[in-house]
């Protein structure tokens, strides 16, 4: 029998009795990174990586929760846990467990490519490995990020040359911080939405050196001329807030948008293809320098994923999970508590 | 093939058509001549031929990419395109080449009789020099399958944009069959046509929906009332012995419906009459089906034309003996029109749009519920008085549909979405019943709420009986009410009906599936 499974609450340890980012509420929760689909409210004790810990509480209110480092074990009923960085955003980690020579690892989500801010990925060799593939599929391969960092450069320096605002619609957190940490701020100001600035706050709080950003509140005030760049999450786009700005340039910053139909469909000016997942490539070699022989696939593309790896040898099967990966619908209940957080 | 490339891309990132038309004009001043042809002819449908078979493109494009040929399927599968699949899969480079468009579309149609290694090595060699965006391309002009959401209207104003002439003459300019590969841009575009003034067609006026009660507009006898058909509105052009047809889109469509080119033959008035086109068998309006297979096929064949004769219903005259009528009361152009039919040949294949007799509102408000079945989509109401307007304009012309048809379906299918919808389900199959058994009858997507999308997609995960790829069968649960345009007999479903414009009206919550109509209820809106 497998030491981690996926059960109708989460991934769970039946031997430690706990579970790893559980979607119902359970006692014991261990937490692999801040994003909704992964931290959910109403367990009774949270473990996460200690980065994670102000986003957590900022986002579920008074929780009981502990923070740990990367590598540092906890032992729990005689299972060893321990988180290992996973480059997904800041705080993100793998979850590691061992139990009488049996290591199984839960991936949370995770990119290969460092983005500065979120630390490198590491790959933990396990026998089992718990994977996402949200672009489990072999269309998805990344520009690296320079590139993709240069022609939005590019683009935020010819919006200003004719006197307009950009603007740029990503996550609030991860995607948002990698731009401000990116960007080139000698072009102009980088302002951010209240969703935005509220988590930037805590990093920087809890040590973070965030390049500066102004915080642009409800009623902010900018002259578009200057040509700044405002980043905001994908749920203000195209609100009452957005539609003042008259010159805006609206982007989205998203792996999706290496597809041409979500770039249309997003009805966006610009798509820049940047994602804090994993590509297909990413995605492989991570698997491979586990050297896992069983390989779960819970999130993404899934099937055709498992069916994948089924043919490179390994022993690959799906399991139902609520978790969404990276998707371009704004995600209701965090940006909710976002904006009533400002 | 960057200017190319880079116009593309700007074109296929905005709606706006006149960033599109503002791309087309930068591209129309820096490309070269030979460029500029290729782009017209690309953007006009006078794409080259497929040099390639697509199955050989795909098997070297999985090898290129590393992959196995089914997983380079799903992934076709899930992007929808095959020209974006392959340079989605391919490793990427950046642009190592400085040929311009007219280079590729040559290398391209060089290797129509080349063996099929030779093809090979041809597009491996092109695929790595080539950044994504480019290759897209070449796949795209490869595959024959060249399409971008550009109309022929919006090449036409930037055309007449960059070269300070006329629309009209512009229009005029590119009709006809020139062969992008013997073509100069100076010849086509920069030449005097002597006959382009006689095409020239006038703007058409455009009627709004009927947005208030009949008794506001006026008494019943200052008005006119014509069925409304459900074909393609044209101006059909006769001076000094030529004929032109346009479309309501501006574009001149002769070439597709030769049957008009004989008027000539029988007529020596010369006129401009505006109408609806439409396909029509001893004097049967067909359905909107069987003219879409006349539209956009330039040159049709013997067969087509046979089996899909187009004709026109007139409803005004514009011009007649070279005076312009606009200004003149409808009432007085419809005695022209009157007089020019009187006299028209039989063989000619144009009608006159008859009027409708009525004496009260209620009157007519009962005849217009008898409009489908006479193939009509409802009622025009045109002010007698009223003058010829142009564009969009209230007042003088309403139309006045009637309700879309409903039939209450059982979901049995549903289709993963694409992209970022790609978790949720949104394609779905809708049957009806047929004695114990559900027979799917028509396809639908559009009409729910992000949240209903969400809801239903829950219920497919939760309800799938079979999976073939990305097709879920369900168990059949849920009644949706489909609303649709028209229907038409179709022998290639399975149903024997087709439907236009169907779409999700509402979810049935209230209805269980037992209460869903039957196909027999589907046919008697045949
Ligand atoms: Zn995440």
């Amino acid at each position: 029998m497998s030491l981690l499974k996926i059960s109708d609450r989460g991934i769970y340890c039946e031997q430690a009795d706990v579970y790893i980012d559980p979607w119902k509420p359970v006692e014991r929760a261990l937490i692999t990174h801040a994003h909704a689909d992964h931290s959910r409210k109403g367990h009774q004790k949270y473990m996460s990586h200690h980065d994670s810990v102000p986003i957590i509480k900022h986002r579920l209110g008074g929780v009981e929760i502990q923070g740990v480092e990367y590598g540092e074990q906890t032992k729990i009923n005689g299972v060893t846990f321990s988180f290992h960085p996973a480059g997904h955003i800041i705080g993100s980690a793998q979850i590691r467990a061992e139990y009488k020579g049996e290591i199984a690892v839960a991936s949370g989500d995770y990119k290969t490519e460092n983005d500065g801010i979120s630390g490198e990925i590491e790959a933990v060799k396990c026998h089992t490995f718990i994977t996402e593939s949200t672009f489990g599929l072999p269309v998805f391969r990344w520009q690296n990020q320079n590139l993709v960092y240069e022609e939005i450069n590019q683009w935020w320096r010819k919006n200003k040359s004719e006197g307009k605002l950009s603007v740029i619609s990503a996550y609030s957190l991860g995607k948002a911080q990698r731009l401000i940490q990116n960007l080139d701020h000698n072009i102009a100001t980088i302002y951010t939405h209240g969703a935005i600035e509220a988590i930037n706050k805590l990093f920087r709080k809890h040590g973070y050196n965030l390049p500066d950003t102004v915080h642009l509140g409800g009623n902010g005030k900018l002259k578009e001329e200057e040509g700044g760049l405002v980043i905001a999450p994908p749920a203000s786009i195209g609100t009452m807030w957005m539609k003042k700005y008259k010159t805006a340039q609206i982007a989205s910053a998203s792996g999706w948008m290496a597809m041409r139909g979500t770039r249309r469909r997003r009805g966006v000016d610009k798509g820049f293809v940047l994602s804090d997942h994993a590509d297909w490539d990413g995605l492989n070699t991570i698997i491979k320098e586990t050297e896992a022989e069983n390989v779960v696939v819970t999130h993404g593309y899934t099937d055709i994923f498992a069916r994948h790896l089924h043919e490179m040898g390994l022993n690959a099967y799906t399991a139902e999970t609520e978790y969404t990966g990276e998707t371009l619908e704004p995600e209701k209940t965090e940006e909710k508590t976002e904006d009533e957080a400002v | 093939m960057k200017l190319f490339s880079q116009l593309f891309r700007k074109i296929d990132s905005t709606t706006s058509s006149n960033a599109k038309i503002k791309a087309l004009v930068e591209f129309f001043a820096e490309a070269d001549d030979k460029d500029k042809i290729w782009a017209i002819a690309l953007f006009t449908h006078k794409r080259p031929k497929r040099s390639v078979n697509t199955n050989l493109l795909r098997t070297w494009a999985a090898e290129h990419g590393s992959i196995k040929t089914w997983l380079f399927e799903e992934s076709y599968h899930i992007v929808g395109d095959l020209a974006e699949t392959i340079a989605l899969v391919l490793p990427q480079n950046q642009s190592t080449t400085h040929h311009n468009l007219d280079y590729w579309v040559n290398y391209i149609a060089n290797l129509r009789d080349k063996e099929e290694h030779e093809k090979k090595d041809a597009v491996l060699s092109a695929w790595k020099s080539l950044d994504k965006d480019e290759t897209f391309l070449f796949n795209k002009l490869i595959t024959g399958g060249f399409r971008m959401g550009v109309s022929q209207k919006s090449i036409i104003k930037a055309l007449s944009k960059y070269l300070s002439l006329e629309e009209n003459k512009v229009a005029h300019r590119l009709m006809g069959n020139w062969d992008p590969f013997e073509t100069e841009f100076s010849t086509l575009l920069l030449e005097e046509n002597l006959s382009e003034n006689l095409s020239k067609p006038y703007p058409f006026y455009l009627a709004y929906a009927l947005d208030k009660e009949l008794e506001e507009i006026g008494e019943p006898g200052q008005w006119f009332a014509e069925w409304k058909y459900d074909g393609i509105r044209s101006q059909l052009i006769h001076r000094e012995g030529e004929v032109y047809l346009w479309s309501r889109g501006e574009d001149l469509i002769n070439e597709s419906f030769p049957e008009f080119s004989i008027i000539p033959q029988f007529e020596t008035r010369s006129f401009v009459l505006d109408g609806e086109l439409l396909v029509i068998i001893d004097d049967e309006i067909q359905s909107f089906n069987r003219l879409q297979k006349r539209l956009g096929r330039k040159k049709p064949g013997k067969k087509t034309l046979k089996d899909h004769p187009a004709g026109i219903i007139v409803y005004d005259i514009l011009e007649f003996e070279g005076k312009d009528l606009r200004p003149y009361p409808q009432d007085e152009r419809r005695k022209v029109l009157v007089e020019l039919f009187n006299e028209l040949h039989e063989s000619l294949p144009l009608k006159i749009s008859p009027l409708i007799d009525f004496d009260d509102w209620d009157e007519l408000s009962d005849k217009r519920d008898s409009s489908r079945l006479i193939k009509a989509e409802g009622l025009m109401l045109k002010s007698k008085k009223g003058e010829y307007k142009t564009g969009r304009k209230k007042g003088d012309w309403w139309k006045w549909k009637v309700d879309p048809m409903t039939v209450d379906a059982v979901m049995i299918y549903a289709q993963r979405g694409h992209g970022r919808r790609s978790n949720l389900y949104t394609d779905f199959t809708f049957a009806v019943w047929e004695g114990e058994s559900l027979v799917p009858f028509t396809k639908a997507y559009s009409g729910l709420t992000d949240d209903e999308f969400r809801e239903v997609s829950q219920f497919v995960k939760k309800n799938t009986i079979e999976r073939f790829g990305p097709v879920s069968s369900v168990n059949p649960t849920l009644v949706f009410e489909i609303a649709f345009e028209g229907i038409a007999e179709s022998s290639r479903h399975k149903s024997g009906v087709a439907l236009r414009f169907p779409r999700i009206k509402r979810w049935r919550k209230d209805k269980q599936a037992q209460e869903a109509d039957t196909l027999d209820n589907v046919k008697s809106l045949l």
